[in-house]
């Protein structure tokens, strides 16, 4: 890898991203490293950035994996790697020493007070996400009406969730949405 | 517990988990494996929603922590991330071949609407154990349910930053559980 090479450059940017990105990391890396590499550095243009970021919401494991997706069609193996490792070695480092620290401070008062607030705060979030999530992808009710849907058939059984993602791709793929 | 355990059932819930790993944690974690309660895997999310990174992958780290150290929670990271990585990188290969394809782009569609509503049922989920044996009388729950409405506000009608949200609610919100507590 010379000095030229993106992914040294990229994969920096986004460690440092990743620090910033405080409550959660998806909503708030993605504006940002879309940002980046269209904008900033047109390494992708703005069709390849969006496919990427969906391809990583649709598919299993933790939404960061889009990051994965930008390096590789930036970088190919180097790139996705790099860019993996620069989003997960900083939060990883944080949170060991966070349990290092709360394994000593656990059960005083602050600690459930902080339980307390934090709770209802990420549920809050949780939903907020969900609402932003049908602003940025979903293009008409139709889709608002999919997302409902598949909320409450959620609430009411048991199904599989990977079931109803199914259902979402063949109803997409069929032109309902 | 065995790494290895740690490590495949995080391999698992998060190859399970399409749109978010989130729900797909709570499942595995809270009914299935029984590893954490409703609550205290709230506690976690929230927790791990302080620290900066993929939130999802601190709560694994927290939990790998809890069940065998350090080691379990490099376990269940590495569990949770090795194979998505490899899903994604193929899903990455096949849309460089065929993405420009109309009912390609319309399946992905419909596949992100019904993410959108896996994370909805999961916050629902949470609110409803969170509330379930709540004293309605009792400031801690009318103060809960405000700053939980709050930052739905917040984050998702006001679409303000969530670093912004986040160091407004969490202070304000932690003082103000800390007083309430003194009135127990």
């Amino acid at each position: 890898m010379n000095e030229q090479s993106p992914v040294m450059e990229l994969s920096l940017h986004i460690a440092l991203m990743s620090l910033m990105a405080v409550g959660g990391g998806v909503v708030l890396l993605g504006p940002q490293v879309g940002h980046y590499v269209v904008e900033g550095k047109q390494w992708l243009n703005n069709e390849q950035f969006s496919a990427a970021y969906a391809i990583a919401q649709a598919a299993p494991g933790p939404n960061l994996l889009f990051v994965s997706l930008v390096g590789w069609l930036i970088a190919g193996w180097m790139g996705a790697i790099f860019t993996t490792l620069a989003v997960l070695v900083p939060s990883t480092l944080l949170t060991l020493a966070a349990i290092r620290l709360q394994a000593r401070h656990a059960g005083g008062r602050l600690t459930q007070a902080l339980g307390d607030a934090f709770a209802p705060i990420s549920i809050g979030f949780l939903a907020a996400t969900a609402w932003l999530f049908t602003r940025i992808s979903n293009v008409g009710w139709h889709a608002d009406a999919l997302t409902v849907l598949a909320a409450l058939v959620l609430l009411r059984t048991k199904i599989n969730p990977v079931l109803l993602i199914a259902a979402g791709a063949v109803a997409g793929a069929l032109g309902l949405i | 517990m065995p790494l290895s355990t740690i490590f495949l059932v995080f391999s698992r819930l998060s190859m399970m988990g399409f749109g978010g790993v989130m729900p797909f944690a709570y499942r595995a974690l809270v009914e299935q494996h029984k590893w954490l309660t409703a609550e205290e895997f709230a506690k976690y999310l929230a927790t791990c929603q302080m620290l900066p990174g993929p939130t999802i992958c601190n709560v694994a780290l927290m939990v790998g922590s809890r069940y065998a150290g350090t080691s379990g929670a490099l376990a269940a990271l590495a569990g949770m991330i090795a194979g998505p990585f490899m899903v994604v990188i193929a899903l990455g290969m096949v849309y460089q071949r065929f993405g420009e394809l109309e009912m390609f782009r319309h399946a992905i569609r419909g596949m992100a609407a019904v993410a959108a509503g896996l994370i909805l049922a999961t916050a629902v989920k949470m609110a409803k154990s969170m509330f379930a044996k709540a004293d309605w009388r009792a400031n801690r729950a009318r103060l809960q349910v405000a700053l939980l409405a709050l930052a739905f506000i917040g984050l998702g009608l006001l679409q303000w930053q969530l670093a912004l949200v986040f160091c407004v609610l969490a202070p304000l919100g932690t003082a103000a559980t800390y007083l309430v507590g003194e009135e127990k």
